[in-house]
């Protein structure tokens, strides 16, 4: 708001006088600076924080709740919150079992990296080991990886256990949602905060009943 | 940092800019409390070009959406209210500033030769400045968004022969309707405002050609020192740049109670019956205007003749424009003039003053015989100028700034 | 001179005079009563939020209004508001105010669906909804069995006539319309002003939800910018001490 002023503006018929006080003059402009500054960057807040989400937008972002009572094993579902794809799947018992055998051609196997909940940083990265809960949004550039199950197909090879494959880039996830070396996408599939309300009824978008 | 600035200054006119038009701009030193209206109009205008930018981020120009979209931006986006407040205050506020920078004029004869073109461009910035307000008054899409845009427009239906197809042509529909609203968003965000900057691009050059009048209405060319700076000047920068900021923030200052302490003004600047959505069944029991275009409104409702009245309208603002040529003394202040110039101009003042709260009131026998009085006084005040300056006794100008 | 100056006086005090009773013409209604709410106070304000859920919200809705914007602004936890105002097990926390009431069923019960209320407050005004609602009178030939002063002929039935009693309707000295309070109710009348000075006292919250927030900020930028005055006018001063008069 306040200018940078010239001291001395040269050729004026009101040129500064041999009694101006420019010490004064400058310790003037400098809080005038400074505090006309802070205003501005004051300001600028409610600008800056009008394009957080709306009291609207969080309301609809609200945890959600799933009934996975009728999700069969190795089945998977698809519900939607905070406009996210969310991916839940039923796996096997075998399928669980055989996860830890993939541990060497994976870049993060143990989840060091923080892409899930605390109670999610395990072997199987879930709460249950058979209930699975990922953000089906692909860690490289956000797309929605496909989900494969089936095994050794022709076109993912004779060493695909069933996984996540993203079409767009070609990234490949196993059925944790832990990355494979050697495709673009850096880090294993988020895992979303969520709870079991009952056995069958789960609460994704908030943990904090379970924690308490 | 100074071998970058010389870069681009030999590419750009930085320096000569600079020099040009703040640093080595001469400006008579004996401006007064009038003359921080031009500076506050300025700032007004940024006001509103930056909270209208955010508001159209979360406004909807549909019919079906309109009215809450504008309340959602009022409860659920963040600070949305104040960006809100602001643009809404920040209209009323605009018009406050033009009309006291307006008056200067009219008191210091800043419109006479050679400054003609200034007041053009000043009374352009006007006219567009009302068609701007009045379209983003339709946005909110309340009961007198839509009433009051109904009835403007309708009296381009009082143009003879093509005036009721000229009328639909400017809705788009037959009533007001989503149509209305979108173009009238298009124009109110975008077309306006371009024009609005590139008028008030041409006022500042206009005005930089010629230099400033002053309180006095003096030439400070006329007497220069051996450097060829008016002897009465002061350089631009910094002299009334500063004394321009402390004439912001006392205006801020009184903008800030406005919007945190009476946004609605008590519903002039916000009206109670624009908090009901638009409904095109049912006209609210009185409206009128906002008050910056009342007192245009007294005189359309004083004439009893709808085509007649729209001229008058019409004139009352066209007259404005001749004003440089209606005024043929060439004394320029007030200061300098006769009792009778005075006593016109505060007839004047006053009149367009009570046309203005006329134009808010209920219609009533008495009324519009004061709206038809008050309608001729205002426009005497332009025939008596024309007859009275040709032969006006004026006292003597001084040559130099004294005081 | 000093003519044109007392003139230029005069018409900013004619200005003055024309906004004093800084009330716009259109919707004054003769005889409305000056609503006793006081926006600070919290607790009332929550009383008035409970008398709004528990009076109110089975016919009207406040579709504008988010449940948890109350408790934000009133000092009420999410728990709280579920317990106190929430009707509904599967309505949510940042839902806005629905009747529960269907909308058709309340147009064959009071022949027009009851608007909604969110804005009324400033639409209509603080006092215009404090004197509402407590000019209701007995009137036989009305289908509910009774009228508003304020209101000619409204649908709405009194639904505060447990506590305010009945009143009738007669003339006064001068031939003016007069309420009488002729079969008490289980209030006195001056609790039952409080009682609705509660009611609209939180409906002039809910019309402008930013009320509270505005007026708490108002006070630090008006304070900031009173500062940054004094230095701007003192960084003038100085450099006009440059300039010979």
């Amino acid at each position: 708001m306040s200018e940078q002023t010239v001291a001395s503006p040269g050729a004026m018929n009101g040129a500064p006088e041999s009694g101006v006080d420019l010490r004064r003059r400058r310790f003037l402009t400098g809080a005038a600076t400074v505090v006309g500054g802070a205003g501005v960057a004051a300001a600028m807040v409610p600008f800056l924080s009008y394009w957080q989400p709306s009291a609207k937008t969080r309301a609809a972002g609200a945890p959600i709740e799933v009934d996975i009572g009728k999700l069969a094993e190795g089945q998977m579902m698809t519900v939607e919150w905070r406009g996210m794809p969310i991916y839940v799947l039923r796996r096997t018992t075998s399928t669980v079992a055989e996860l830890a055998a993939l541990d060497g051609g994976l870049r993060d196997p143990a989840s060091t990296v923080d892409q899930q909940p605390k109670y999610a940083q395990n072997a199987y990265r879930s709460r249950t080991p058979e209930v699975f809960v990922a953000v089906g949004i692909c860690t490289h550039l956000g797309c929605a990886p496909t989900f494969r199950p089936d095994v050794a197909p022709a076109d993912l090879g004779a060493e695909w256990k069933g996984g996540f494959f993203c079409p767009c880039h070609g990234s490949r996830f196993d059925l944790a949602g832990r990355v494979f070396k050697n495709v673009p996408a850096p880090t294993n599939l988020l895992v979303p905060p969520y709870t079991f309300l009952t056995e069958t009824r789960l609460l994704i978008g908030d943990d904090a009943e379970a924690q308490a | 940092m100074n071998k970058l600035f010389q870069w681009f200054d030999a590419r750009l006119p930085l320096s000569s800019f600079w020099n040009a038009h703040l640093s080595g701009y001469y400006v008579p030193k004996n401006f007064n409390f009038w003359y921080f209206f031009g500076s506050l109009a300025l700032t007004v205008f940024v006001i509103q070009i930056v909270s209208g930018i955010w508001l159209t981020m979360n406004y909807k120009p549909s019919a079906a959406e309109a009215f809450a979209s504008v309340e959602y931006i009022m409860r659920d986006v963040e600070w949305g209210w104040l960006i809100r407040y602001m643009h809404s205050t920040g209209a009323s506020a605009f018009f406050i500033v033009i009309y006291l920078h307006m008056l200067r004029g009219l008191m210091y004869g800043s419109y006479k030769n050679p400054r003609e073109l200034i007041w053009i461009f000043g009374m352009l910035i006007y006219v567009v400045l009302m068609a701007e307000a009045f379209m983003g008054y339709l946005l909110p899409w309340g009961q007198m968004s839509y009433w009051g845009a109904q009835v403007i427009i309708s009296l381009f239906g009082a143009i003879p022969f093509v005036g009721p197809d000229l009328a639909l042509w400017i809705r788009g529909d037959y009533v007001v309707g989503d149509a209305t609203l979108n173009r009238f968003f298009a124009l109110h965000v975008i077309a306006l405002p371009l024009i609005l900057l590139f008028l008030i691009g041409g006022h500042v050059m206009a005005l930089h050609e010629v230099g400033s009048n002053n309180p006095e209405g003096i030439d400070i060319k006329k007497h220069k020192d051996a450097n060829g700076k008016p002897l009465d000047g002061v350089a631009f920068h910094p002299y009334y740049t500063i004394k321009d900021l402390v004439g912001v923030v006392v205006f801020l200052f009184f903008f800030a109670i406005v919007v945190f302490y009476m946004p609605e003004m008590g519903g002039y600047f916000l009206e109670k019956p624009n908090f009901i959505p638009a409904n095109p069944l049912l006209t609210p029991e009185h409206i009128a205007p906002v008050w910056y275009f009342t007192p245009f409104y007294a005189i359309l409702r004083a004439v009893p003749d709808k085509f007649l009245g729209v001229m008058a309208m019409g004139g009352a603002i066209f007259v404005l424009f001749l004003l440089p040529w209606l005024d043929r003394n060439p004394v320029r202040s007030i200061r300098y003039r006769s009792p009778l110039f005075k006593g016109l101009l505060a007839m004047f003042v006053i009149s367009f003053v009570v046309l203005g709260w006329l134009g808010m009131q209920p219609v009533t026998p008495l009324l519009t015989f004061m709206a038809q009085f008050f309608t001729i006084l205002y426009f005497g005040y332009f025939v008596a100028l024309w007859w009275m300056s040709k032969n006006e006794k004026t006292l003597p100008v001084p040559e130099r700034i004294t005081r | 001179m000093n003519a044109v100056k007392y003139a230029y006086g005069m018409c900013f005090v004619l200005l003055g005079v024309l906004l004093s009773p800084v009330q716009a013409s259109g919707g004054k209604v003769e005889g409305l009563v000056k609503a006793e709410i006081d926006l600070g106070d919290n607790a009332s304000l929550q009383r008035g939020a409970q008398l709004f859920v528990d009076r109110c919200l089975s016919c009207h809705s406040a579709n504008l209004m988010r449940y948890n914007r109350i408790g934000q602004d009133l000092g009420l936890s999410d728990a709280e508001v579920k317990a106190r105002l929430i009707r509904g097990a599967d309505v949510k926390i940042g839902s806005t105010m629905q009747s529960t009431m269907p909308a058709a069923l309340a147009n064959t019960a009071f022949g027009v669906v009851p608007p909604d209320l969110s804005l009324t407050a400033r639409s209509r005004g603080a006092d215009w909804l404090y004197s509402y609602l407590r000019a209701f009178y007995v009137d036989p030939a009305r289908p509910l069995g009774v009228n508003n002063l304020v209101f000619k002929d409204v649908g709405m039935p009194n639904v505060f006539w447990r506590e305010q009693g009945e009143q009738v309707l007669t003339k006064g000295a001068h031939g003016e319309a007069v309420l009488s309070l002729v079969k008490p109710g289980s209030m006195s009348p001056a609790e039952f002003d409080g009682m609705i000075g509660d009611l609209v006292g939180f409906m002039s919250y809910m019309a402008e939800p930013a009320v509270l927030q505005r007026k708490s900020l108002g006070l630090w930028v008006l304070g900031f910018l009173a500062v940054l005055l004094v230095l701007v006018f003192l960084l003038k001063q100085d450099y006009w001490r440059d300039i010979k008069k």
